[in-house]
């Protein structure tokens, strides 16, 4: 997809300027935050679970490259076949040539942000196959021609009449006075329509939430089933998905799973999770002939071992754009890419650079409150930080956001410093808001504690907890 | 270089480090191995009587019905009823399973029973399930030659024909069976091409977040639970 985050400023006046917008950002302000807070209120362990789902990320991080050999071996072992692509270029020309090869001329596609991410659909359209997506939300902005505006809701922009024009105008074929002005009725066109979609097609392509290497299997969660259908009814399932999504072992997806649907939308689970190991068995009596997983880097790889190393634990929950005030009033599509809200803001930067996207960690109050929710406790305020330092030091940055980060960009100049004061602050801020669990003032930081709440840092930057590490390892080894 | 060789690298160098030595990747084989269990919640732990109950009381608030019946002879009663109560038409189409043709059919000859995998005009399936989890209602379906995946997905009508002895606590507590179910030579577990984990009828909320049944998958999803322990 093409980026216009340069323009985020512009984009988002016009989202605040939208009438229809603003009444769909409001449902989502009521929905997923109390539905969220009612799912945690179920579960007392819901915050140890947080705790031991952020462990087993950093600890496969660390060990990126054995897992990824791990299970790879078991995919093949299975009768799979693993591509590693570095680029979207490289994913794009990989899911092409098994499609001629099978000589697709449709596919039918499950929710997949990597999808977005690599721009499949107009590539695939452009070589003359047609990709369907079935998740109800894609399909509406399928037929729109809009890119997503939420990573597990992206249609969350629209009420129901703009579904109903766009049904009207797209679905011609059908009766003009037909009655669409209740919900299931548009359901209801949605499936039957897309159901014939789904046994016409010849290949189907899904995201992945998990990789597991002890099985070389792939998990998807869906609620619609829509993912499911996709992967079972076609010749062949090709996985496209990036390559921190593995974790070791079925038990690990578990644990993570826990936080994951709770975080995203209230459920206590979603209604399909769904673990795929290999094409179809020869004693099957359905499912897909061949599976295929495109494993993409697309940049991730260079993010280990920076200050942008935690967002790789990121499960795509979207927690964080939920909660996010800045979200809420200028919509998903301001963000000008495919990742929106707060979790956007660190991994755009990240992906496409920070020439096109540097305007984006500005979107932000600093509230906190989306690394208070967010169930892999990923440090987005920092990582904005930490790209707003960049950006001063590239002298982009608008003059009003340059005076309150001089002291942070003073420090950022001179890494060894920086190392020793940011440690210093970490641990100093850790013991002291310890007790509360927060600072209501903060000294030289006014601007950003006034009227807020400082999140009390964990007490171990990054680079300390690599360098603790890092002693540990010479010392056991 | 190979793209594969590229990414590893990088993934190497972004690390600082070297492949990790052979113990260090025997240390994190059998960290796989061992596959232990991080945090199980409460709500997956409790005695038989309690899991049973708390299975259907999660099922049901996920807008599943349960029919619970005192014996296999008592099965196609139940699906027949259930059939009429929906205005649906008394033709199923079944798992070719053993677990399933232990029920006696034929006591019900109205019902017209078709075995294998879904075909796009059925209305309604019924299949076994290979374990129900109390924590959330959730119901796991293994795929294979017995068991079909498109039946739990084509049909508007989704009736699973279980037992109470197949209810456990958590998900752990069900991957342990599978394990030992589908156990190979080498100790590692034998997966089936599909596992789903089903936790209700399908839904969507993407129409203004409004929560709607039916949305690829089954519009309805009824167990008749078969009391045996
Ligand atoms: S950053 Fe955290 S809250 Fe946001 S999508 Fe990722 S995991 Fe969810």
């Amino acid at each position: 997809m093409e980026s216009t985050s340069h323009r985020f400023k512009e984009n988002a006046r016009e989202g605040m300027a939208n009438p229809s917008l603003q009444r769909a950002m409001e449902n989502m302000r009521r929905g997923f935050p109390d539905k969220r807070l009612a799912a945690i209120g179920r579960l007392p362990e819901f915050d140890a679970l947080r705790d031991r789902a952020r462990d087993i990320k950093n600890h496969v991080l660390e060990h990126l490259d054995f897992y990824l050999e791990a299970w790879e071996a078991k995919v093949t072992a299975a009768g799979g076949h693993v591509h590693w692509c570095r680029d979207a270029e490289e994913a794009r020309r990989t899911v092409l040539a098994i499609c001629r090869r099978l000589e697709a001329r449709t596919v039918t596609k499950g929710k997949s942000m990597i999808a977005e991410e690599i721009a499949l659909n107009p590539f695939l359209e452009a070589n003359g196959i047609e990709p369907i997506e079935t998740d109800l939300g894609e399909y509406i902005i399928q037929i729109r021609n809009e890119p997503p505006s939420h990573i597990i809701a992206p249609a969350i922009h629209l009420t129901q009449d703009d579904i109903e024009k766009s049904f009207r105008a797209s679905h011609r074929q059908l009766d003009p006075g037909r009655p669409l002005s209740e919900p299931h009725q548009l359901l209801d066109e949605a499936r039957s329509l897309l159901r014939d979609k789904f046994i016409a097609a010849d290949v189907g392509i899904t995201g992945a939430n998990f990789l597991i290497a002890e099985t070389g299997s792939s998990v998807i969660v869906t609620n619609e089933g829509n993912g499911d259908l996709t992967q079972t009814l076609t010749k062949a399932h090709i996985v496209v998905t990036s390559l921190e999504k593995v974790v070791p072992t079925l038990e690990d997806a578990q644990t993570i799973l826990r936080v994951l649907a709770r975080s995203a939308t209230g459920q206590d689970y979603s209604v399909y999770t769904t673990v795929s190991t290999g094409p179809r068995r020869p004693e099957d009596l359905d499912g897909p002939g061949e599976y295929h997983v495109v494993l993409l880097d697309n940049g991730r790889s260079r993010m280990l071992g920076t200050e942008f190393h935690d967002m790789l634990r990121c499960i795509r929950c979207g927690a964080c754009m939920n909660h996010c005030p800045v979200y809420a009033t200028v919509g998903g599509h301001a963000y000008g890419w495919v990742y929106p809200g707060p979790m956007g803001a660190v991994l755009t930067p990240s992906l496409i650079g920070v020439d096109e996207a540097g305007h984006l960690p500005n979107a932000s109050t600093f509230c906190g409150k989306c690394e208070s929710v967010c169930p892999m406790r990923i440090p987005l305020p920092r990582m904005m930080r930490h790209w707003r330092e960049r950006e001063f030091e590239r002298h982009l940055s608008p003059a009003a956001s340059r005076y309150g980060l001089g002291l942070w960009a003073f420090l950022a100049k001179r890494p060894r410093l920086y190392r020793l004061v940011n440690g210093l602050m970490a641990r100093v801020l850790g013991l002291l808001g310890r007790e509360h669990g927060g600072f209501r003032h903060l000294p030289l930081a006014g601007g950003w504690t006034g009227g807020r709440d400082m999140p009390a840092p964990e007490g171990e930057g990054f680079h300390q907890a690599w360098a603790r590490k890092r002693r540990e390892r010479t010392r056991a080894a | 270089m190979s793209a594969r060789d590229d990414i590893l690298g990088s993934v190497r160098r972004s690390l600082r480090r070297d492949r990790l030595s052979d113990e260090a990747q025997a240390a994190l084989q059998r960290r796989i191995r061992a596959h232990e269990r991080n945090i199980v919640p409460q709500r997956g732990s409790g005695s038989g009587a309690e899991i049973a109950a708390r299975f259907i009381d999660e099922a049901k608030s996920v807008a599943v019905t349960v029919q619970p019946v005192a014996s296999d002879a008592e099965v196609p009663d139940a699906i027949v009823r259930y059939l009429a109560q929906h205005n649906l038409p008394a033709r199923v189409a079944m798992a070719p399973s053993a677990a399933l043709e232990q029920i006696p059919w034929a006591s019900r000859p109205t019902l017209e029973v078709r075995r294998g995998a879904a075909r796009p005009d059925d209305q309604v399936s019924v299949t076994p399930a290979f374990a129900g989890i109390a924590e959330t209602g959730t119901l796991m379906l293994t795929s294979g030659a017995e068991t079909p995946t498109t039946l739990n997905l084509l049909p508007y009508d989704h009736v699973v024909v279980m037992r109470t002895s197949q209810i456990v606590g958590s998900y752990e507590d069900a991957w342990d069976l599978l394990r030992q179910s589908r156990s190979r030579a080498d100790g590692l577990i034998d997966m089936p091409r599909t596992v789903n984990f089903i936790t209700g009828p399908s839904r969507t909320g993407d129409i203004e977040q409004k929560i709607l049944m039916g949305a690829h998958g089954p519009r309805r999803l009824h167990i008749v639970l078969i009391e045996d322990a």
